[in-house]
């Protein structure tokens, strides 16, 4: 009879040796991790602000709000993902021949597991998601999304994922895999550890955030826009939110599956991608890439919408090519399934499969080309003004078709067999997503963020930030190119080969680059908000914008606009000033609005405790908050105070202060 | 004409770089991997084609419609020409064909599948040249080559002959790595259970690094291996020391034994930095049982499973014309794969 194990009931598998004291990096971040709390908490305190962060913004299903607070989710986790960036630079740098580096492969292999994770999964996701959040409604002429509870709902399930993720760091591990882990290194019998639990469960409960996410923001575009607003009329933002949250809803589910099927051939002895009993690793790669090439597409795609946004508006211009733009977008949308063998052709298919996958790849670069010729005769003949968000975008378009180019270079099979898995291939990924996706979330960040807060961001800090990024960026990445072709492959913690060591040393001082400009940008939203009052707009239309966002004030009221608007053209905000638009100052009528509630907080904090207990085995406590979980979502469809209407007075009032201001400022 | 020179210099300037340091991957020793740096000279050429014009251009027109020169043209409402459509979507359109049938053409080619058709660019395959076959193993965290029809077998030491094709069978233990020498040819996966192939021949006599490209664990980073190019007579005599055991040479060598399935076993077992091993003699079917995961005496080898599953899905389906296994093709052997019908050869799982 099996002896009842109380601790084991308790704890599962989770014991003190789980708790990494032993290494010092692990401990100092903790220690920083502990007082930087403890101050936060303090400070929270002193100021007396718990009230209205519970009540304004953890239970807020306002829709500018959660995108906000996913834009300072993705934020704060760029400082993880970018300290494990250092960490791996330093080694390579330093590990060659006797010296071993300061990391060990325990450790040096979490590392870039977590690096991958976080960037894609809780950096570049949540930072993509938060400006389709605050934007997409504002630009369509709506109040909201579709469902705002479900979007609070989201946010906080992708919070929990990525805090969950966090946890390993300080108990136990993470995976040690790489980041799409795969089988069978990520299987029991070679990966027995927590490690790819974490992995596992962190993903999933951020994919429930980001699947329903995605249905919120397609059911909005389709449903909410504005009178007037065709789909031919749709900003190209919209329209690329629109692709991507399709991307979003058809590719999530796969990774749900695969992730499942993982876990089950984990914890329940299934042989769905096991070596024995008839599993099949290949399963996994094939069905991971069928997700995770669309992923790079819905990253990328919410990009080369802002990057139009930013380039019509300081060329004083419209967008070329509205028409092909939006074609261009669809026909990536489509083809961004048919291409996902490329990420294996060293696999061992047949000279025909891989020839159809690097063809289908190719031809993405078509509709991709296309959309760069329309950026560039968008600038043709217009009035370009350099302020930071056309600075971000110059810096993409010349970087992204170097990136382009090692994309279609990697796509050609026989050139793949030596460039799979090589640095070649890393630089070729962050020329791509560091150039593509990052340097246009910094655009978008600059171009909205007077929109969000009613000032500017400081130039001068703004502009250090970008000359550091794109300098340390060309620092840190094209040495990699050049090693890829010596045939340096990824992972690797040390090396003999002497002569690689220079260029290791040059891409670390890159990254030290890059991390100036991280410091420069946290910089630069310290001084914009000490100095908020000279960098004030009161117009709501600080640039001279085209869409719809423009037209209301900065920041928006929570209802966003008192009038819904009546569209014509797809820069409707432009047309509206052509054609002598007056802001309506009387006649406000009662606002329908959507009410706060901490059920989404509270369902994605006990969704984050199971994942917990299931990640260490503790299956009371697993059952439990199962069951817990279960009873909140119960218990929240009973509340049916989900709604209000804002006095028409109210209305009133608030805009009635605006036109004061603008009156004044007139 | 400035602009001309700027596209030279541009097109230079990585061929310079590169030159200045010793990138094997663009310089490779063995015929394979020649065509395919070939190959990625011509892609990028032809891509630069449009490349540079268009880095150009972002760079005049940004210059050129800056706000403070009030000289150039404003259009604020121009935003529609069919004529430049047509180009922005030509262009692209036709350097893809280009390249597309340059895919299509070198992936077959270079399939590493395929038998050779070539010593180099120069020589033909003499006609009764019959390619050396070396089995290839990926372990935890080391490489077995196992040389069937010399009956020797070595570890973390890959010695071919100069100028003779090598046909490589791979598979893997327990992870997936892959299998790459880039002076000699392009990678391919070493995966458990399966079998991939790669055809390749060294031309110039030597000593190159191989390793596995393809993340596997903790001892990864030093799964690597020397591979020898050597002349016919020197890979004679190197075939012939290790049969005898006497490899001349320093390096204390853990005796030249036979590997059989116990010393597989014991070899199988993670280890990391492991030093060359040679071993004189090899058992004969060693290698098709770590492919069909029956090395240990007891277990079921796959290709028998899959043969007896597939016997039973054609009897209980007659009606059904398939009788395809469920598995993918790359998981059964290629006795199997030629003939599905013939009685499967008995692999031994006597204990050794």
């Amino acid at each position: 009879m099996p002896q009842f194990d109380l601790t084991r009931l308790l704890l599962g598998r989770l014991s003190w040796e789980s708790i990494p004291y032993h290494e010092p990096i692990v401990l100092a971040t903790f220690a920083m991790v502990v007082m930087g709390g403890l101050a936060m908490v303090g400070a929270l305190t002193y100021f007396r602000v718990w009230g209205t962060l519970w009540r304004d913004w953890i239970t807020s299903i306002d829709h500018k709000k959660i995108g906000i607070m996913y834009m300072i989710l993705g934020l704060v986790m760029l400082m993880r993902g970018f300290a494990d960036a250092l960490m791996m630079r330093a080694q390579q740098a330093m590990a060659f021949g006797d010296n071993a580096g300061f990391l060990p492969p325990h450790h040096y292999d979490q590392i870039f597991t977590a690096h991958g994770v976080i960037m894609i999964f809780f950096v570049a996701m949540p930072l993509i998601t938060g400006l389709m959040n605050y934007v997409v409604p504002l630009q369509i002429g709506a109040r909201d999304v579709a469902f705002p509870f479900l979007n609070n709902f989201s946010f906080w399930m992708t919070a929990f994922g990525g805090g969950l993720t966090m946890v390993s760091l300080f108990v136990g591990e993470f995976a040690r895999t790489g980041w799409l882990a795969y089988p069978p290194l990520s299987g029991i019998l070679a990966s027995p550890d927590v490690g790819v639990d974490y992995y596992i469960w962190s993903l999933q409960i951020a994919g429930v955030g980001t699947l329903l996410s995605g249905v919120n923001l397609l059911a909005t575009i389709v449903k909410m826009r504005a009178p007037g607003m065709s789909l031919m009329k749709m900003p190209i933002f919209t329209w690329t939110a629109l692709c991507t949250n399709v991307l979003i809803v058809a590719a999530f589910p796969v990774l749900t599956a695969v992730l499942g099927m993982l876990s089950m051939d984990r914890m329940l002895g299934t042989h769905f991608f096991t070596n024995d009993m008839g599993g099949n690793a290949m399963m996994y790669v094939n069905l991971i890439w069928i997700w995770g090439h669309p992923e790079v597409y819905i990253l990328i795609l919410p990009a080369f919408g802002i990057f139009s946004e930013v380039v019509a508006t300081f060329s004083s211009k419209r967008l070329f090519g509205y028409t092909s733009m939006v074609y261009a977008t669809v026909v990536i949308t489509i083809l961004s399934y048919l291409v996902w063998l490329h990420h294996f052709f060293t696999m061992g298919s047949g000279a025909s499969v891989n020839s159809f996958f690097g063809i289908t790849t190719m031809i993405i670069s078509i509709p991709t080309g296309a959309k760069i010729f329309n950026w560039l005769f968008t600038m043709y003949r217009g009035r370009i003004r350099f302020e930071l968000p056309m600075m971000w975008t110059i810096a993409f378009m010349i970087t992204f078709v170097i990136g382009g180019m090692t994309g279609v270079l990697l796509a050609v099979p026989a050139a793949d067999f030596v460039l799979h898995n090589s640095l070649f291939l890393i630089a070729h990924f962050h020329n791509v997503i560091i150039g593509g996706v990052l340097f246009g979330l910094f655009a978008g960040i600059n171009f909205w963020f007077p929109k969000a807060f009613g000032y500017k961001l400081d130039d001068f800090w703004g502009k250090c930030s970008f000359w550091f990024w794109v300098v340390g960026f060309y620092l840190a990445f094209m040495p990699l190119y050049v090693l890829g072709l010596m045939g340096v492959t990824r992972r690797v913690s040390r090396f003999e080969d002497p002569s690689l060591q220079i260029w290791f040393i040059i891409a670390a001082f890159g990254a030290f680059l890059v991390m100036l400009g991280i410091a420069s940008m946290l910089m630069q939203f310290f001084v914009s908000y000490r100095n908020r009052e000279a960098l004030r707009d009161v117009t709501g239309d600080p640039w001279g914008g085209r869409t719809l966002e423009w037209s209301t004030s900065s920041p928006p009221p929570d209802y966003n606009f008192a009038f819904t608007p009546q569209v014509y053209d797809n820069d409707s905000w432009a047309d509206m000033k052509a054609a002598g638009y007056r802001r309506p100052r009387t006649g406000f009528m009662p606002i329908h609005m959507p009410k706060n509630t901490g059920a989404g907080f509270v369902i994605a904090a006990l969704s984050a405790l199971v994942g917990f207990a299931l990640v260490w085995q503790i299956w009371l406590i697993a059952g439990l908050a199962m069951a817990a979980m279960i009873a909140a979502v119960i218990v929240h469809t009973f509340n049916y105070k989900r709604d209000y209407f804002i006095p028409a007075t109210e209305v009133t009032r608030t805009e009635d202060v605006r036109t004061r201001l603008l009156d004044a400022h007139a | 004409m400035i602009s001309s020179l700027a596209r030279r210099l541009l097109l230079a300037l990585p061929v310079l770089l590169l030159s200045a340091c010793n990138t094997v991957v663009m310089k490779p020793s063995g015929d394979i991997a020649a065509q395919q740096a070939n190959l990625i000279v011509v892609a990028t050429a032809l891509m630069l084609l449009i490349i540079v014009p268009v880095i150009a251009l972002i760079i005049l027109f940004a210059w050129r419609y800056r706000k403070n020169n009030t000289t150039a043209i404003y259009t604020p409402d121009w935003d529609h020409s069919t004529r430049l459509e047509l180009v922005i979507w030509g262009a692209p359109l036709l350097i893809i064909i280009a390249l597309g049938l340059i895919t299509w053409i070198s992936t077959h080619v270079l399939d590493p599948y395929r038998p050779l058709q070539r010593l180099d660019a120069a020589r033909p395959i003499p006609m009764d040249t019959k390619p050396l076959i070396v089995e290839v193993v990926a372990l935890d965290w080391k490489w077995l080559f196992i040389y069937p029809e010399q009956g020797i077998a070595t570890v973390n030491e890959l010695v071919v002959p100069v100028d003779v094709p090598v046909r490589f069978k791979i598979t893997a233990s327990t992870v997936m790595n892959s299998f790459f020498i880039p002076a000699l040819a392009g990678q391919i996966y070493a995966m458990p259970g399966m079998q991939t192939s790669l055809n390749a021949v060294i031309n110039k006599a030597g000593t190159y690094d191989g390793f596995s490209a393809n993340y596997s664990g903790a001892g990864f980073s030093d799964m690597r291996f020397k591979f020898h190019g050597k002349d016919q007579a020197g890979f004679d005599a190197w075939v012939k020391s290790v049969k005898a055991g006497t490899v001349n040479g320093a390096g204390a060598l853990a005796g030249n034994g036979a590997l059989d399935r116990a010393t597989y076993l014991e070899l199988e077992k993670p280890s990391e930095r492991v030093a060359v091993h040679r071993y004189s003699s090899v058992d004969g079917e060693l290698y098709g049982a770590i492919l069909n995961r029956c090395v240990v005496s007891g277990t079921a080898c796959m290709n028998e499973t899959m043969m007896a599953d597939a016997h039973a899905n054609h009897h209980a389906g007659a009606a059904e014309k398939s009788t395809k296994p469920a598995m993918s093709a790359e998981s059964v052997t290629d006795s199997i794969r030629t003939t599905p019908s013939l009685p499967v050869k008995k692999v031994s799982n006597a204990p050794i």
